[in-house]
Parts: structure tokens; sequence; C-alpha cells
């Protein structure tokens, strides 16, 4: 429990027991691949409290599937005493940000529970778009900024042109930027000593009833929920009973502690200090991200601010291809959702698709994720449906409804239909900015603003409707700009738009899977592309069977799959016969796997291949 | 062998395939187990390799040549005439010597059109061939191109006729149809020769794009259009329609004779007959149990030289799956499938005879479910639905 420097025993500050101006909490912002997982480790491995033998890489990423796609997708916080050139013992808490798009109010929470942050810059890159959106976030809570390039020593590196670009996006100095390689270790003690020097003790009254803001709930498979606080004022201690403002639920403490870099149970927390508790409870809903907890006797009456219920903006129907798997897709949904409070589901019939689930989620990577993690860890295949947002409809006769699902676009006559809207920021070499804002604008997007980071970068800011985000905007960004481009929205209320609903009809049936609800200028595009698409997916039928695209009752498109009138193998001799029987025998297996539409049998590949390439609407 | 078959033991009847792993050049769409010089090491022998041929007959009749009788023998590949009328004639004579041989047995070889001629032709007969099938495929130059085969148009033409006068009753012409760049004049001037030429039965194919060939690489790059299905259709009712006013008459999906002129060695293969197949990669089939030789032919040799057996692999067929291959095979033959043998469930059997795609008829006092010409089309649908 004690280290050695300079021949001094030094006591640690004991958790619970910390002066809050030994205390500095603070978070990394960073894009993906710059690095900040890598210069977590360095911090664990200089302040001592992970050696070099038991180091593995990444220490703070968890899960397989964060490790491969290089994000953080949730938030944990480790306690790293220090001694600092005063040869005083400080307590740096690094509280880990999720660091994408969807996960936005995540990051504004962890940013909530720190008074500083690093921004953390690929020297061979330069900001990112989400990083900058972070930044704006991270200057809105009033952190202090510690601007550092990483990845010095890269060939590519271009600290002189990074530093500039910094200072001119945060108004200081290129000077005051520093400059590490967190895969070497150069310059992290200096980074960590600034961060003593520059960002502030946390304040908050010793005296006053408990306040500490939840900033991540993890579940875990032995303990329960594990919920991430920082608490703000007061005292939360061992021997409390807690409160959850938001629900008002009341939960016995059955832990509290720190995590350094292994959880280390404590007596209580204090005004200024980061760790963790445990109460029990198995959903992580019950311990909600930016809520308030306080003690149960002689608590707050008043929350901190900023608490925000969860709200999915993206929606799609998940269904599995082996019809009988349903009840393991919800087993599955129902273990996830323990670890994920904005996932929400309930469960949805198709026609077409069999049982499912429709599905809410913050974003598209949100559902990506989840989905990822749906096949990976229980084995699951999955269709999803195309992703839509959501929609509010207002009818001439003055009813209102919400419409999370194509299909339950109403049928009568619509006064108004609302979409939801997003502020985004692209961030891009000049030489794109036209072929960007080409793709903005066929996607209804509305120039802001445009600024040049640097000589040759160019932040753009666009409002665009949600819908057209989620289909393949960012494939089409990246397409675009050779990969070049990065993008970070926010939600920013709704608008009015002409929107339709466009169905797909099979031989006169139609595919409830396939409608969508699109703009009234791209309807047309719409059904003709996804009618050319499922003709050449479609296997050709004993007859004639037309695929029309139609709003009402409006065709507005029509391809036609000819009859089949050859369908015959022209030899069967001796040696064929084997290969022929084993053919059938699999021929008569798939057609289990046939999904009857009317008449018509479509292979669940063609659904998949219809779904899957979502790049129909408005391509062009 | 001899007059009055033993009353305690009738000999069940054998077909024998013999397969010929040599070519003189490989046609573009060809995916058979068969080999150019170029393609072979020197320790494969064409000169010589019908002896290990005769060695693996000697071992099917160490098995078989007691309580069976051979019927039918078909020489294929390949092109079996490569290896000259003097060693197929040695490898028909050692089936003779160690089977029991019908006399009115049919021997069949296919021959490419520029590999034999009018001696060669006469020898074979001598030898006892009874049958000869060439591969004509077509008569029009463009088309020949594409298929890259070797001969000249007219080819085949002279060949069967000089085949008949050397003696042949039997002489089949193969024609492939529905080739990217063949037109309908094409296909009738191919369908013209073949009827000058005076055979009495004809096989035609539509073309079929083998992975692993040539011609599906040259259709991946772009430099060749994929064979259209509605064009091989209708290509497949002007044949039919030809072959029909010339007295010729369907027997199976993909196969037309004359009265009489029916290949007894495929019917075997459709009835799931008995039949060994001798050589590199030939497939036979006993009472269910179906096994296939190893594929090249060097491994052939060296097995069958040190008298192991060269079988790669085998399957004994489920009472299913033999309910399975009687339906597939019986159902593409004119003498279609008894009702009374199908398990399927009568709504299937409606909705094809509503569909026009097979029709009732009384065989052999059976009521016998057969393909219509638009059910022979779609053959492989109808079997799907009554295997269901």
């Amino acid at each position: 429990m004690s280290q050695q420097v300079g021949g001094t025993p030094v006591h640690k500050a004991a958790p619970g027991a910390t002066e809050p101006q030994a205390i500095r909490n603070f978070c990394i912002i960073a894009h993906i691949d710059h690095g900040k997982s890598t210069l977590a480790d360095r911090m664990l491995q200089i302040t001592g409290v992970v050696d070099e033998r038991s180091m593995r890489a990444q220490y703070l990423d968890r899960m397989d599937i964060e490790r491969e796609r290089g994000i953080t997708i949730k938030s944990q916080a480790v306690r790293l005493p220090y001694i600092a050139g005063d040869g005083r013992e400080y307590i740096l808490n690094l509280i880990d940000t999720p660091g994408h798009v969807d996960f936005t109010y995540e990051v504004s929470r962890s940013l909530a529970a720190c008074e500083g942050a690093v921004l953390l810059v690929d020297a061979a890159q330069g900001i990112e778009a989400q990083t900058l959106a972070n930044l704006y976030l991270a200057l809105e809570n009033d952190l202090q900024i510690i601007p550092v390039l990483n990845k010095i020593d890269l060939p590519a590196a271009q600290p002189e042109k990074y530093a500039a670009e910094l200072a001119h996006i945060i108004g200081c100095s290129a000077d005051d930027v520093l400059k590490v390689s967190a895969k070497t270790g150069e310059g992290v003690a200096e980074l960590l000593q600034t961060v003593v020097d520059l960002i502030p003790a946390p304040m908050g009254d010793a005296n006053a009833p408990a306040r500490a803001m939840i900033f991540d709930s993890v579940y875990d498979t032995y303990r329960g929920v594990v919920t991430y606080v920082r608490v703000i004022d007061g005292r939360i201690g061992t021997r409390d009973r807690i409160l959850m403002m938001s629900t008002g639920e009341v939960h016995e403490l059955l832990e509290v502690g720190v995590i350094s870099p292994e959880p280390i149970p404590a007596k209580g927390l204090g005004v200024g200090e980061v760790g963790y508790l445990i109460t029990g409870v198995k959903d992580v809903r019950q311990s909600r991200v930016g809520d308030t907890i306080t003690t149960a006797v002689k608590g707050a009456t008043e929350a901190l601010g900023g608490y925000r219920d969860p709200k999915p903006m993206v929606f799609s129907g998940l269904y599995p291809i082996d019809g009988s798997d349903y009840p393991v897709l919800r087993d599955a949904l129902d273990r996830l959702k323990l670890n994920d409070a904005a996932l929400q589901y309930e469960p949805e019939t198709s026609v077409a698709l069999g049982f499912g689930f429709r599905c809410g989620f913050l974003g598209l990577l949100h559902l990506e994720i989840v989905r990822e993690r749906l096949e990976r860890e229980f084995d699951l295949d999955l269709i999803s449906t195309a992703p839509n947002v959501i929609y509010g409809v207002r009818m001439d006769d003055g009813k209102e409804l919400v419409v999370t699902n194509p299909s339950e676009f109403p049928e009568g006559k619509v006064a108004a239909v609302t979409e939801p809207v997003v502020r985004a920021t692209v961030i891009l070499p000049s030489e794109f900015v036209g072929t960007v804002m080409e793709l903005c604008q066929a996607r209804r997007g509305t120039l802001l603003g445009m600024d040049y980071l640097s000589e040759d970068r160019v932040e753009m800011r666009y409002t665009l409707p949600l819908a057209e985000i989620v289909f393949d905007f960012f494939d089409q960004l990246k397409s675009r700009t050779r990969g070049y481009a990065s993008l970070d929205y926010e939600t920013s209320g709704e608008q009015e738009a002409d929107l339709v609903k466009v169905d797909i009809l099979l031989h006169g049936d139609p595919v409830d899977a396939f409608s969508s609800i699109v703009h009234k200028d791209k309807a047309y595009t719409y059904g003709v592309a996804m009618a050319q698409k499922l003709k050449e997916l479609i296997p050709r039928q004993q007859f004639e069977v037309p695929i029309q695209a139609a709003v009402g009752s409006r065709i507005i498109a029509r391809e036609t799959i000819r009859a089949i009138r050859k369908d015959v193998l022209a030899k069967c001799y001796g040696g064929d016969v084997s290969r022929k029987r084993k053919l059938l025998e699999k021929q008569k297996e798939g057609k289990k796997r046939m999904k009857m539409v009317g008449r018509v049998e479509v292979p669940q590949e063609a659904f998949i291949a219809a779904l899957s390439t979502s790049d129909t609407a408005a391509k062009k | 062998m001899t007059d009055a078959p033993s009353p305690a033991v009738t000999p069940a009847p054998l077909s024998l395939y013999v397969h010929i792993p040599f070519c003189a050049s490989r046609c573009g769409y060809c995916d058979f187990n068969t080999y150019t010089s170029t393609e072979l090491a020197d320790n494969v022998r064409r000169d010589t390799f019908h002896e290990h041929l005769i060695a693996e007959i000697n071992q099917a009749a160490q098995q078989l040549a007691a309580d069976h009788r051979v019927d039918t023998i078909f020489f294929g590949g390949g092109t079996p005439t490569l290896l000259g009328a003097n060693a197929l004639n040695q490898i028909r004579t050692a089936i003779q010597d160690e089977f029991d041989v019908d006399p009115n047995a049919e021997v069949t070889t296919e021959a490419n059109p520029d590999s034999v001629d009018q001696r060669m032709l006469d020898d074979l007969k001598h030898g006892g061939f009874t049958r000869i099938s060439f591969g004509m495929q077509s008569s029009a130059p463009n088309v020949l191109a594409t298929l890259e085969r070797t001969h000249t148009p007219g080819a085949s033409k002279k060949a069967a006729l000089d085949a008949r006068s050397a003696g042949f009753e039997h002489v089949n012409l193969d024609l492939i149809y529905g080739t990217p760049g063949e037109s309908d004049d094409d296909l009738k001037r191919s369908l013209d020769e073949v009827l000058e030429a005076g055979v009495d039965h004809v096989s035609a194919y539509s073309l079929i794009v083998e992975p692993g060939t040539a011609l599906a690489r040259r259709v991946q790059r772009g430099e060749i259009p994929m064979p259209d299905d509605d064009v091989a259709a209708d290509r497949y009712e002007l044949i039919d329609d030809r072959l029909t006013a010339a007295g010729f008459d369907w027997y199976e999906v993909s196969n037309w004779a004359k009265p009489q002129g029916e290949c007894r060695h495929n019917i075997a293969y459709w009835r799931n007959a008995a039949w060994w197949g001798i050589g590199p990669g030939a497939h036979s089939h006993l009472e269910g149990r179906r096994w296939w030789n190893v594929k090249h032919p060097h491994t052939y040799a060296q097995r069958v030289s040190a008298d192991l057996s060269p079988m790669q692999d085998e399957e004994v067929l489920a009472p299913e799956q033999r309910a399975l291959e009687n339906l597939m095979l019986g159902m593409r033959m004119k003498q279609g499938i008894p009702r009374a043998d199908l398990e399927c469930e009568d709504q299937a059997i409606d909705e094809l005879l509503n569909q026009q795609l097979i029709e009732q008829a009384a065989i052999n006092n059976q009521e016998t479910l057969v393909l219509t010409r638009k059910g022979r089309l779609l053959a492989d649908h109808v079997i799907r639905t009554l295997a269901a």
C-alpha cells in the first residue's frame, strides 16, 4: 500500500479521505485511433498502478468488440496516485470517455465529472469532427483544456502544422501544445505534471447533503450493476442507503470503492472523489447515467442538472434468419439491456421476415454494435431492416401519432409529417468541399457555415434530416473524400417535411420489410431502385411477377419478373447422379428457408441482400 | 456363354462404363475428368493405359461375373477413339473374356468427328462395337469456335455417314444449343445436317457454364455473355419440333431416338440399374451403393497396378435417398413415374397438372405422370415439387 519515492515512504491519500485540493479529475478527448488507450496505459505505468509485466495493452477497454473497433463504448474511471514536482501526492482521476457520435450524452456526463480535459490529437492526422464536437462540449462545461499532439514519433507526424491548427481552434499559443508519444512514453510525465498544474481542484461543500453524479453504469455478471460516480457535495459512506433522484428508488449500498486499476473497496467517497458503488441492482436502468445520487436520510432536495432519459433516435427491425432462434434473440436482447440503458425493443411481426423485434438505438453505431454483439456473443444470424427515424404524423382530423416503423405509417389523409434533424459537422481536406456540398445538398442539407481550420482543412456545418444520415451517408462521405472526412452530429429538433411512404408490392402484395418513408421528391428514385434490385434478387417463378412501388394507391414504378421457362439440368448420367441428388436435397432444405409473399417464393438471401445495401434511397 | 441359363440362378443385368481420360485438346466448356498430353506428366502413358483399365475389369469380374450378365457397354471420356481401335477392341475383348456378355449387348463408344476415319470405324465394327456417338455440338463455325471444338463444320455428318457405311446400325450425334452467338438459323442448319446424316439418336444439351472452366472465366471477364435461359427454351422447342417431325421421339428430356434407337446404356442409368464404371473418376452403382474412383489417371494407374481397388469413396443410400433418386431420374423419362410410387401430397400433383407441367397417362396399365413439353423444360421444378 505504499510506494518508494526518493527513499521516502509516501502514503497514498486514502479513498474517502482525500483533500479536494489534491484531486485532479480529467478525461481524454480523442478520436478513434488517435491513441487515447495507449496514453492511458502509459499513465497507469508511470504512476505505478500497473507494472510493466501485468500491463495489458489498452487496459481500459474491456470488451473484445471495443478492442477490435478501436473504440471505447463504456467509460470507466481510474484513480492514479501521483507524486508531482512539488513532492506532494496528488490523486489523478482519469475518466475515460466514449469516443463516438452516438454517445454524445454519455460523453457529456463524463465531461461533467471532470474539471479538465486532455485534448489528444494524432500529430499525423489532425483533429477530427467528433473530437471537435467533444471539445466544444468540454468548453461548454468550462473544462480546462490541455492540448496534446500524440504520435510525434511517427515519420508522417506534422507537429508544427497541427499544433497551429489546435492553437487556432482553442485560441491558445502553438507553444502551449504538448507533444507526446504515448507509444514510447516520451512527454507523458510532463503531461501528468501539466494536469496537476493547470487543472483546477474540485470544489464542493463537504457539509452539504450528499450529491453524486452517475457518469457510467455497467452490468457485471457477478456483482450486478456497478455505478460510477463523481461526488459533488457531501459524502457517501458504505453505511448509507442511497436515493436515485430521477426514479425515487432507494438502494442499500453493498460496496463503495475506487478503481486503481482493480476495484479497491473504501469506507466512502468525499467531495471531488470519483469511484464506484454497488447496490445489487441488476439492470442499468435502475442506475441511470446523469442521475443524481443522494443519501436516503437527510438527502439533498435538488438534483444536479443535466439528467436526460436516453432517447432512441434510430429504429430497425431485427429478425433471426432462422425463425427458431427467436427465443435466443429475445434472451440475448434481455441480457444486453442489462448493460445498455439506451437499448429499447419490442416484439414485432413481419409478413416477410417472421418474428423479430423493433429496436430503438441512439444512432447507427449503436445499432451496429448491438447487432454485432448479438451475432458474436450469442451466435445469432440476423437480418436487420433498413434503419429509420421516428416520425410525428398529424392527420387531417387532428389526430397525432408517432411512427417508428414505416409499416405503421397511416393510410388516411395526412396533414403534416415531422422528422428529426441534426446539426452535422464535417471536417475534411479542402479539395473535397465541392463533392461533400453536393452530397449534403442531395440529402436535403442546409449549410450553416464553413471555416478553415488550417490552410487545407475545412470544417463545414450543416443541418440535415437524421433520416438522410442513417442511410449510407457516412459511407458516401468516406468514399467521396477517400476516407479523409470525419463526421459528427447532434440532434437539433424536428422539422416538417414533405414525406411519403413508399410501399413495395410483390405480385400485388405489399412487402412490409421494404416499405420506407422518404421525401416526396425521392419516392420515385427509391421505388425504381428497389424494384430493380428485387427484380435481380428474386428468382423467376412459374408465373409472371410484377414488382410495384406505390405511394398510397398510386403506382410510381414497376418491374416484371418474367415467368421462368427453363429449369432443368441438361445432363444427368451415371456420374452426375450423386451430385444431382445432393443438390436436390440442398434445395429441399433451401425451400424451408423460402419466405412466401402471397404466392411468390422469396429466398431469404434476397431479403438480406435487398436490406443490407441500404443505399437505394436517394443515392443520386 | 451357354444357351440355357441355369434355372437356379438368373444372371442379373449389368452395365459397364469405361472411362478414357484423354483428349487431344480441352474444349472451353468441358469440366469432365479428362486430360491433354500437356496436362499429364510422363508417368501416365496413353499407349498402355488400356492395360490399367483391363486390370480393373478383372477386379470387377471377380466380384460380379458369376451372377451378372453384361448387356450394355459404354466407352466414354474424354475421347475414347484417341486410344485407337486396337486398344478399344482389346478392352472390349477383355470384357468378353471375363464376363458373360449378352450376344445382343449394346456396345457404344463416344468419338470426336475428327478422331476417326473409315478404317478405324471398320475396325471398331469388327471388334464388336454396335453404336457410336459423335460430339458434333453444332455445324456453325462461330459456335464451334466459341466452344473451342477442333472439328470443322461438315465433319460430323461425314463421320456419321462413314459409321453407317461401316455397318453401325446406331449412330448418335450430340448437339449443344444456346451457345452465346448461336442464332436460330445456326441451330436449324445444325439440325439439317443431323437429319441428312441419317442417325437414329440425338442428344441435345443446353450449354452450361460450369465453374472452373475456361468458358466460365471468359464469361466472368465479360468476353462472352452468359447463355440466356429463355433463348435456350426457344431452341429446345425448335429442336423438339424438328426432330419430332423427322420421326424421332423424346425418351428423356435431352434425348431423342427413332424407334429402337434408344440408348439402352443410358436407360440403365435412369432406371437405377446396376453398373460398374471402369477408369479414373468413374462412378458405379450397385443396389443402393454408389462409389467412385480416384480421379487422376496416374493415381488410378498406381492403384490398379498394385492390384488395389481404385475406389476413392462411396456412399450407401438410405431408402429415402433411393426414392429421391428414382424420382429424379425417372421423372425425366417419357415412361414417367407411376402415381402410386409418389409419396407427395395430391395437392402438389394437382398444382403441376394445373400448370400443365405434367400430364397423366396410362402406361403398362398404371396411372403414370409424364412431363409435358413445357414440363420438360421445367423438370427440376417438377421434381422439387414432387420431392417435397
